[in-house]
């Protein structure tokens, strides 16, 4: 068999654009969920507000944003503020999606982002929350966008940074984060997951093109749930590759 | 109230909110005074060893690199630091003269992680890591900004960002609901940088303010360098733009390209070789030291450093700037 055409980033941000939903507010991490964004806006999502946590909203996002802060993420925006107008928004109720990536995720959808090993001895000792426990806490619906293999998709996060779950069903609610909020789905190099509703634990969805459900099982870390039917994702489109080489990360930072 | 939960990290900095009162009283002043001064003036009468200090925005964004550059060339040690940084945070973590960390967010962006941060908290040269959100050290700010002791949110529960932070949580008395008290945050020292600001200090900001607002208002020195220092005549006909005025600030620095290599919002934008050369030379230790010696220690001001630069690489940062256009 061929290699096919398009590297399993390129794959995994397009079919994280996808799952966009026009005119909806997105609060957007660093990294690939900014290239996803950009993705949608140009194609299936032309109306999301994308929201940046230091103060940028309903930016055009023309050229790819390197960081939550610069320019690029109040091009022509409508609003450009600062972090308390943004997360007091998210808190209060008026940010759809949050997109976010991380270093472990657990079955539960719980990410870490802050260290390897423990805490006050860490292994590595990761960047941090940022904004992405803000993001997982407040936004409705959260999106997490990573690498499948098992150092990343682990039976229990070092350290819980960002609430998905936590240790399952009410555990939100009971920790006191706001009501009906939490994570919905999962895209990474090999597929893309959803939480089962009564366990709330990550669940299969649909298999990225050429991968198979033993080699997900193989890189996942914990009992990933296989339902009866599973579904395929479309390999990228000829326009989705051209928009991301062309004009969303011309410069390969990330693809 | 009963605390349902604590958070086991150090309350680094430790407020007093009435104390807080009677220093706006007594040591910010009231009479219209120049406060221009150079970054070696300003470090020297306001940063002291040991103290709580912060900056703003961060490295690559509307950051005071000449401030943050002056710190680490006085040779300030055991410094206290909130943050939230790149290349400003990363440089003093790389110097070696952070004690403790209210930590959000130290990272190279799509450059990963930080080779300094890993190295300084891995060896327990930082002894302590307080972990925060961006937005939960942006309201610790604002609740010192607004004079009250704590201020209460819905992020942080239920994670270990909570317990490994200074939080606490409580039942909200009047509808039950669990929040996280964050306790207000006073710097005794911050650094931020402007588009333009008068002699006096009163400062107008483009673009998006990050956490500026808060913070200028959550400290008890502030530090701010300007791209420009326009006549007070220019403040005045537009005083709407006005989101720092003068006596919040102790002292003015004129300070063209002090964002650099970062980028400042419709003047400039950022140098990606240059920040790359950080990103490489910070992955050793023997890399670090050569940065520093050849970016600061080796030169004596801010001057020195854009000289070392050069005009050709400046004026391409000017043709890369954001524009404003419709």
């Amino acid at each position: 068999m061929s290699c096919p055409p398009y590297s399993k980033t390129e794959l995994m941000i397009c079919v994280a654009a996808r799952l966009f939903e026009d005119a909806t507010t997105c609060f957007i991490g660093t990294g690939i969920p900014m290239l996803a964004a950009m993705l949608a806006s140009k194609t299936t999502a032309p109306n999301i507000v994308p929201v940046f946590e230091f103060g940028g909203t309903g930016a055009i996002l023309e050229e790819l944003p390197r960081a939550v802060g610069e320019a690029r993420t109040f091009h022509k925006a409508i609003s450009a503020q600062g972090i308390c107008d943004t997360m007091e928004t998210a808190q209060r109720g008026f940010i759809d999606y949050g997109f976010l990536g991380g270093a472990q995720i657990d079955p539960y959808g719980n990410l870490n982002t802050v260290v390897i090993g423990e805490h006050d001895h860490p292994k590595a000792r990761l960047p941090g929350s940022g904004g992405g426990n803000d993001v997982g806490s407040l936004c409705w619906r959260t999106i997490a966008i990573i690498q499948h293999d098992l150092r990343r998709f682990v039976p229990k996060v070092d350290f819980l940074t960002t609430p998905g779950y936590l240790t399952g069903p009410g555990a939100r609610e009971t920790a006191g984060l706001p009501r009906g909020t939490g994570p919905v789905a999962v895209v990474s190099t090999l597929a893309l997951m959803d939480y089962d509703p009564s366990t709330c634990r990550m669940r299969l969805k649909a298999l990225h093109p050429g991968v198979t459900v033993d080699e997900v099982k193989a890189n996942t870390g914990f009992d990933l749930l296989i339902p009866s039917q599973v579904g395929l994702n479309e390999p990228p489109s000829d326009e989705e590759l051209r928009l991301l080489r062309e004009e969303i990360d011309r410069e390969r930072f990330y693809i | 109230m009963q605390i349902l939960d604590s958070g086991r990290g150090e309350i680094i900095q430790p407020c007093d909110m009435d104390e807080f009162r009677e220093w706006n009283r007594a040591k910010k002043m009231r009479k219209l005074v120049d406060k221009v001064m150079t970054e070696r003036e300003a470090i020297a009468q306001f940063v002291n060893d040991g103290c709580y200090i912060g900056t703003e925005l961060y490295g690559t964004v509307r950051c005071p690199m000449s401030l943050v550059r002056e710190v680490i060339r006085q040779g300030r040690k055991n410094l206290r630091v909130c943050g939230q940084g790149v290349l400003e945070l990363d440089l003093w973590l790389g110097a070696g003269i952070i004690q403790k960390l209210d930590i959000t967010y130290i990272g190279l962006e799509v450059y990963g992680t930080s080779a300094c941060l890993r190295r300084a908290v891995e060896s327990g040269q930082v002894v302590t890591c307080v972990e925060w959100s961006n937005a939960a050290i942006s309201w610790r700010m604002k609740a010192a900004a607004m004079g009250v002791p704590f201020l209460p949110t819905r992020s942080m529960l239920g994670t270990d960002m909570l317990k490994y932070s200074a939080a606490k949580v409580v039942e909200d008395p009047f509808t039950g609901i669990k929040v996280a008290l964050l306790p207000a945050l006073v710097l005794d020292v911050a650094l931020l940088h402007v588009h333009r600001a008068d002699k006096f200090g009163n400062c107008q900001i483009e673009g998006i303010s990050g956490f500026a607002l808060e913070m200028a208002r959550a400290c008890k020195r502030l530090i701010v360098s300007a791209e420009e220092i326009v006549p007070t005549g220019e403040i005045r006909k537009y005083p709407d733009r006005t989101s720092i005025p003068y006596y919040l600030v102790d002292a003015v620095v004129h300070a063209p390209y002090g964002s650099y290599p970062g980028e400042m919002a419709y003047c400039y934008g950022r140098d990606e070789d240059a920040i790359r050369e950080w990103v490489e030379m910070s992955k050793t230790v023997e890399g670090t030291q050569a940065y520093l010696q050849k970016y600061i220690y080796d030169l004596e001001n801010h001057q020195a450093y854009l000289r070392l630069v050069g005009e050709q690489r400046l004026a391409r940062c000017v043709e890369l700037r954001e524009r404003r256009q419709g």
